[in-house]
């Protein structure tokens, strides 16, 4: 960065935040290429709002019954494969969470923690979900709202992305993609970012990671649908494929949790990879490509 | 070291902007705001639409008899408990009537044994909770389609409202403690009409227990398990749900949640 970043006072350093912003915003064709169409920029920032709301009501929602089971039915009388509860014990009430045969004792975290001023049996705990306080009539209305603009803003992507071909060419793996995913794992561990031409690209992890999420999240639509009464009158087979209603909560669990690990990776790498130029190429559309990591941003 | 100071301004315009985002997402008052609340009602009519568009008439999946639960979990009221109930408890029901009301040319209170030698039908249905679990449960009872005919509609009725003989104050599960108050349900005439919509007296193969709504209770097989009105009295045919209770057409409607609970 051609600013000086260390101003004699605050006034002068608060003083240069308008031109540094400026300067972050720029990028010359010699130093970068618009990486990110508008309509991908937009999608992809409405959709992060919606995983966002989604995920939290999704905690909140699930609290009202923490249980996991597989098959058409399930209720308390079933054995979960996944439960988080409370139970009395010689020291007073403890928090578990169960997996399977384990049980592991989460108080004050998972089944038990403290909300509204005071413990409580809570599933997940009141600093994750939205809204904070238990409500599942409130937490269904943030669920729904956004699973619709999800929907709707996924099939806008989906659409543009195949009818101007960034779908095929950006994020579909070529086959040397898939023969250098070798490399590409080395690179990730070695935390090794591109740089130069080869930053104008994709790696093939990331456009299987990208490619993954597409798919995690149809899956979480279809998951989603399969466990309403109404949707399973008009397609009945989807309550087949996915193995029974209370199959399709448990996958949409699953994969809400692998939309999370998605997300941290994601986040985790734009952090590595250069926040403000990633950031900035998601805002504007411009990407400086990395000549020299000890150059970057 | 320069790379230090680098990371750690990342981390804090990050955790910043983060920081902030977190505290406007976990607010209340965005939850309890009418904005909101207003939104989330006209996103359950969008639903609403879409998914009667889409599914028509078309029937709920029904089960084999081996599918049936074991355990079939009883929620909201156990037992009304009052004293009025209690005597039709112990005369086996033979003085409950079933009222049906308002908007009809001929209003009409049947007993359990008319009910009975009325047409019916049973079917194997999935009951899911808004809470999350499902049970698959056999019901035996009389179209409502048939009842309402019966009792010929006036051309403004449009609602079926179902009123219950028991009180409520609110479920753990649904947010703890609630206002108490009569629990009531109502569905539109598309669904009352709907061909698996019955008032149902038996459950397995056996009159209705108490924890399941004895001696009737409504079965909407599209709809969770809130809309599934158990110790009815009686239907009032109305033409609208804003002068009853809350306003909203149900005792959960409410305190909340969806009329229409197709989803």
């Amino acid at each position: 960065m051609a600013i000086d970043s260390r101003p004699e006072n605050w006034l002068a350093r608060i003083r240069v935040w308008p031109r540094r912003l400026w300067h972050l915003g720029r990028v010359s064709e010699a130093e970068g290429f618009y990486r990110h169409r508008a309509v991908v920029r937009l999608t992809h920032w409405i959709n992060a709002l919606c995983i966002l709301f989604l995920l939290g009501s999704g905690l909140n929602i699930f609290n009202a019954h923490p249980r996991l089971y597989w098959g058409m039915t399930g209720t308390d009388a079933d054995r979960p494969f996944f439960s988080l509860g409370a139970v009395d014990s010689a020291t007073g009430p403890k928090g578990f969470t169960q997996i399977g045969a384990w049980e592991f004792d989460t108080t004050g975290v998972l089944g038990w923690s403290m909300a509204d001023g005071q413990f409580q049996p809570r599933g997940w705990p009141e600093w994750l979900t939205i809204p904070g306080f238990q409500s599942l009539a409130d937490a269904r209305h943030w669920h729904f709202l956004f699973a619709w603009i999800l929907v709707f803003n996924g099939l806008a992507y989906l659409v543009y992305s195949l009818w101007s071909r960034h779908l095929q060419k950006d994020i579909w793996p070529s086959r040397a993609d898939l023969a250098a995913i070798p490399r590409s794992v080395l690179d990730h561990i070695k935390l090794k970012h591109p740089i130069g031409d080869a930053a104008r690209r994709y790696n093939v992890l990331q456009k299987l990671a990208y490619l993954g999420v597409i798919f995690l999240i149809a899956l979480m639509v279809l998951t989603g649908l399969t466990m309403s009464p109404g949707f399973n009158a008009i397609f009945p087979w989807l309550l087949d494929l996915f193995g029974g209603r209370q199959s399709a909560r448990s996958l949409h669990f699953i994969s809400a949790a692998l939309i999370l690990l998605f997300v941290i990776v994601h986040l985790v790498e734009v952090l590595l990879a250069g926040p403000i130029n990633e950031i900035r190429s998601m805002l504007n559309g411009w990407y400086r490509i990395p000549q020299d990591r000890k150059d970057g941003e | 070291m320069a790379k230090m100071k680098d990371i750690t301004r990342r981390v804090a315009i990050l955790g910043g902007l983060g920081g902030a985002g977190y505290l406007i997402v976990k607010s209340d008052s965005l939850t309890l705001g009418s904005g909101f609340q207003n939104v989330a009602r006209a996103v359950e009519d969008w639903t609403m639409t879409a998914q009667r568009g889409l599914m028509g008439d078309r029937l709920a999946r029904e089960y084999s008899a081996s599918d049936i639960s074991p355990f079939f979990k009883p929620n909201g009221t156990y037992d009304p408990g009052t004293d009025e109930y209690k005597a039709h408890e112990a005369q086996n029901f033979a003085n409950w009537r079933l009222k049906i009301f308002g908007l009809v040319d001929k209003p009409m209170a049947l007993s359990l044994a008319e009910l009975r030698q009325l047409p019916r039908r049973t079917q194997i249905t999935r009951h899911d909770c808004v809470e999350g679990w499902s049970a698959i449960g056999m019901w035996t009872g009389v179209p409502v389609s048939l009842l309402l005919k019966a009792a010929s509609l006036k051309v403004n009725a449009r609602y079926a409202v179902l009123r219950c003989a028991d009180n409520l104050t609110g479920e753990p599960a649904k947010g703890g403690e609630q206002s108490p108050g009569q629990y009531y349900e109502s569905i539109d005439l598309r669904d009352a009409f709907h061909p698996q919509t019955i008032m149902a007296y038996a459950m397995n193969g056996k009159p209705l227990d108490v924890a399941h709504g004895a001696p009737l209770r409504l079965r909407v097989e599209r709809q969770l398990g809130y809309k599934q009105a158990k110790y009815v009295e009686s239907i009032e045919i109305t033409d609208s749900f804003s002068g009853i209770a809350g306003g909203r057409g149900g005792y959960w409607e409410d305190r909340g949640y969806e009329w229409y609970a197709g989803i």
